[in-house]
């Protein structure tokens, strides 16, 4: 293990310039993924903010009974998907929206009825507020027979539900590229590794050391050029996070478990490169 | 320790490098493997360790049979063979010492003994001195030293010489053989693979001849029964032995 260790900081020695290279690479690699990391992480923060918003309305006929809409509030606080539901008056409704709308103050003081219908405002908890749920709950709320209609704003909903797909799908084929790249970087910094110590590698066979002992300094010497990679990619995320923060806009950063992520996931594309080279190249040394 | 049986070996791009090759060198034997170039000695040494498998026939060596051997039992083959060569194959950017360390650190020897064991070959090859040295600052011979020193130092029961005499002057040539003969004596196995007549002819060694592939003359076999007669009769034979490969050459 020591000579392992040893042999693999000696490449950086060695070869200082395709040390620095490879490590570079797998930097920005990284870097274009924590950018992508970064908007994602956002775009999360901020979905989460507006799912909070989604809410769905059952507007009641005038005249509803009021033990029965009592009892039905408390028949929708137990569906699984609901979080809370409240009971809004006709009265309420007109006091929200007297101060709520201001241009229109005078209008609703000449008022000799008020237009507005009672409601039940029914917010879902976090998980159930996509497309299908809420259609589900909106439809059990028709079947109380007191509800005039229901709203929810299906468009904006449906919206924000393909928008984090995008996001996702976006992601993962994004990351998926980058991590290969990375891999066929690190594949190819591996491989001049290989060539270079080819004479090396044939005299070490002479004497009897096993494939195994040959292909560790380069499968670790891999791991810590991506673990490198990862952590200089997570301080020009932090750089970019910044610069951001101080000209464009407020976001957020990775959390420390993201962060790691990052690096870990650095380390393991290292590895994962050179191990699908060394095998190779070294059959032909 | 080292037997062919009727060996054959195929170039890859067709040919034969070896036809039907049969030789058995004993434990703690000296064997000259002669021949001009091209003659099959490096694939004869090839496969003794198991660089090349044959194509038929059989090679067993050290116990181990390179026909039928997993590619995980080679290296343990090599740990009990030492190999030297004509370019000395020495790492330029490692100290002699270095470079015979090397051997033992990845044979994963116990790191506390290694400078010892080191330092002990060194002595034995006569380069205790120059042990800080890089190859670069030391002559062909003393090179040629420490790699015999990088091949003794993990004990091995056969020393595989090939033309390890090839690059160097008469003066250090001399010098390296009368190396070998004292390893020899010291109890190891050596096969030399050589095309130097004059060496050949020194020694009272057995020789064995290749040409074109075939194995063309074997002291121990053509000259049963004088073989252990005195010095003076198994240098003859070296030299009638010379005296065919200079035919094949003229």
């Amino acid at each position: 293990m020591n000579l392992t260790l040893r042999e693999s900081m000696l490449t950086f020695k060695r070869a200082p310039l395709l040390s620095a290279l490879s490590v570079t690479t797998i930097a920005f690699s990284l870097f274009v993924l924590g950018l992508f990391g970064l908007v994602v992480v956002n775009l999360q923060d901020a979905l989460r903010g507006v799912e909070e918003r989604v809410e769905v309305v059952a507007y009641l006929l005038p005249g509803a009974p009021v033990e029965a809409v009592a009892q039905a509030l408390k028949d929708i606080e137990a569906f699984p998907e609901v979080q809370s539901a409240m009971y809004v008056s006709e009265d309420d409704a007109l006091a929200r929206a007297r101060a709520e709308l201001v241009e229109l103050r005078d209008v609703m003081q000449e008022l000799e009825r008020n237009p507005l219908p009672a409601s039940i405002e029914v917010k879902l908890k976090p998980g159930f507020r996509d497309t299908d749920h809420v259609s589900a709950v909106a439809e059990r709320l028709r079947g109380f027979g007191f509800v005039d209609d229901v709203r929810f704003g299906r468009d904006w909903v449906e919206k924000l539900d393909r928008l984090r797909g995008l996001a996702a799908a976006v992601g993962i084929v994004v990351g998926a590229a980058f991590a290969v790249v990375a891999i066929i970087i690190i594949g190819t910094t591996i491989r001049m590794a290989v060539l270079q110590r080819s004479r090396e590698i044939a005299i070490m066979r002479l004497v009897g050391a096993t494939d195994g002992f040959i292909r560790r300094p380069f499968l670790l010497q891999g791991a810590i050029k991506g673990l490198l990679g990862g952590a200089v990619a997570i301080g020009l995320s932090f750089a970019a996070y910044l610069l951001i923060n101080r000209y464009l806009l407020q976001s957020a950063f990775f959390t420390r478990e993201q962060a790691a992520a990052i690096v870990a996931f650095g380390a393991l594309i290292g590895l994962l490169g050179s191990a699908m080279s060394v095998g190779r190249h070294l059959k032909r040394v | 320790m080292i037997k062919f049986t009727n060996v054959f070996k195929a170039f890859p791009k067709g040919g034969l490098a070896l036809k039907d090759v049969s030789f058995h060198v004993a434990k703690g034997e000296f064997a000259f493997l002669t021949g001009h170039s091209g003659a099959g000695k490096s694939t004869v040494m090839k496969l003794i360790y198991a660089d090349e498998r044959p194509t038929s026939g059989e090679v067993r060596v050290s116990g181990y049979n390179v026909n039928e051997m997993r590619p995980r039992d080679v290296p343990m083959l090599r740990r009990k063979l030492g190999i030297v060569f004509q370019d000395f194959r020495l790492l330029e950017d490692r100290t002699a010492e270095e470079n015979v360390a090397f051997t033992l650190e990845v044979t994963s020897a116990r790191s506390s003994t290694i400078a010892a064991r080191v330092m002990r070959v060194l002595t034995q090859v006569g380069l205790a001195a120059k042990a800080q040295a890089y190859p670069r600052e030391l002559s062909g011979g003393e090179q040629q030293r420490v790699a015999i020193a990088r091949a003794l130092v993990n004990e091995p029961t056969v020393l595989l010489a090939d033309e390890p005499t090839g690059n160097l002057d008469e003066r250090a040539t001399r010098g390296v053989f009368q190396l070998l003969r004292d390893i020899n004596a010291s109890g190891t196995a050596v096969v030399m693979a050589t095309h130097d007549l004059d060496l050949v002819r020194q020694a009272p060694y057995r020789v064995i001849e290749l040409q074109e592939g075939a194995l063309v003359y074997d002291s121990a076999v053509d000259e049963a029964g004088t073989h252990d007669q005195a010095t003076s009769g198994g240098g003859g034979g070296g030299g009638g032995g010379g005296g065919g490969a200079g035919g094949g050459a003229s």
